[in-house]
């Protein structure tokens, strides 16, 4: 992904460790999306993702921290998300991207739900080390 | 739930209206929420879904199968009302 950040100070980093902090995380992300021009559709879109990744954050890992910035590759412009924790990882990757699959009794469409909506989407987890994930959307 | 049986009511109205988003874990917590009040005797109805959450929702892949949603309050109501024959007041 060749995506670099936009502006300095379109950084926003959100601690994550409760159910409150996913508001927070909401919010940044739809500053920013309408920041870009968004519309409230796709800003509904974009918090919508980052709701269910900080959700995963605080039922998996506890805490973590949800950062959003405003990126570009050459004309495009767009959104990226990354949704870290310590946590525990994910132990099958391919498996938690499966529709239908949960292991805390959930719909089992969060990860790849998110996938569905974003038109980019990262992945990276080490067991006993923690998950990174990282989403972008492009403005159209 | 625990006012369901106290004061026997037929009908919940759960109204979604500030909601900027229904990510699934709130949907499954409000479908599972009406699949408890009916398991109780009563019937629940979800009111203010707005357009762009609805949107979120079905690209998501949400569905909230077996639960009655409505546009708004009143529609709410209006529906309670036909599904309970005007018997007991809607909570």
């Amino acid at each position: 992904m060749a995506s670099v950040p936009s502006e300095p100070g379109s950084i926003r980093c959100v601690p994550v460790a409760s159910d409150d902090d996913l508001v927070v995380a909401r919010r940044e992300g739809r500053i920013l999306a309408e920041q870009l021009g968004f519309s409230t559709s796709e800003a509904t879109l974009v918090a919508t993702a980052i709701s269910e990744l900080a959700r995963n954050i605080v039922s998996y890992a506890r805490r973590g921290e949800i950062q959003v910035s405003l990126v570009h590759n050459g004309n495009k412009r767009g959104i990226n998300i990354v949704a870290r924790d310590e946590g525990p990882g994910i132990l099958d990757i391919n498996l938690a991207m499966r529709e239908g699959y949960s292991t805390s009794g959930g719909f089992g469409i969060g990860l790849p739900g998110v996938r569905r909506i974003m038109d980019e989407f990262d992945i990276a987890s080490d067991v006993g080390r923690g998950t990174t994930i990282t989403i972008t959307k492009w403005k159209r | 739930m625990s006012k369901v049986g106290s004061l026997r009511s037929k009908g919940v109205i759960v109204d979604v209206t500030a909601l900027d988003v229904l990510d699934s874990f709130a949907s499954r917590t409000v479908r599972d929420l009406a699949y408890m009040i009916r398991l109780r005797g009563a019937e629940t109805v979800i009111v203010g879904i707005q357009p762009e959450v609805a949107f979120a929702m079905v690209q998501l892949g949400i569905t909230m199968e077996d639960v009655a949603t409505a546009l708004d309050l009143e529609e709410g109501l209006a529906y309670l009302d036909a599904k309970t024959q005007h018997g007991q007041r809607a909570l």
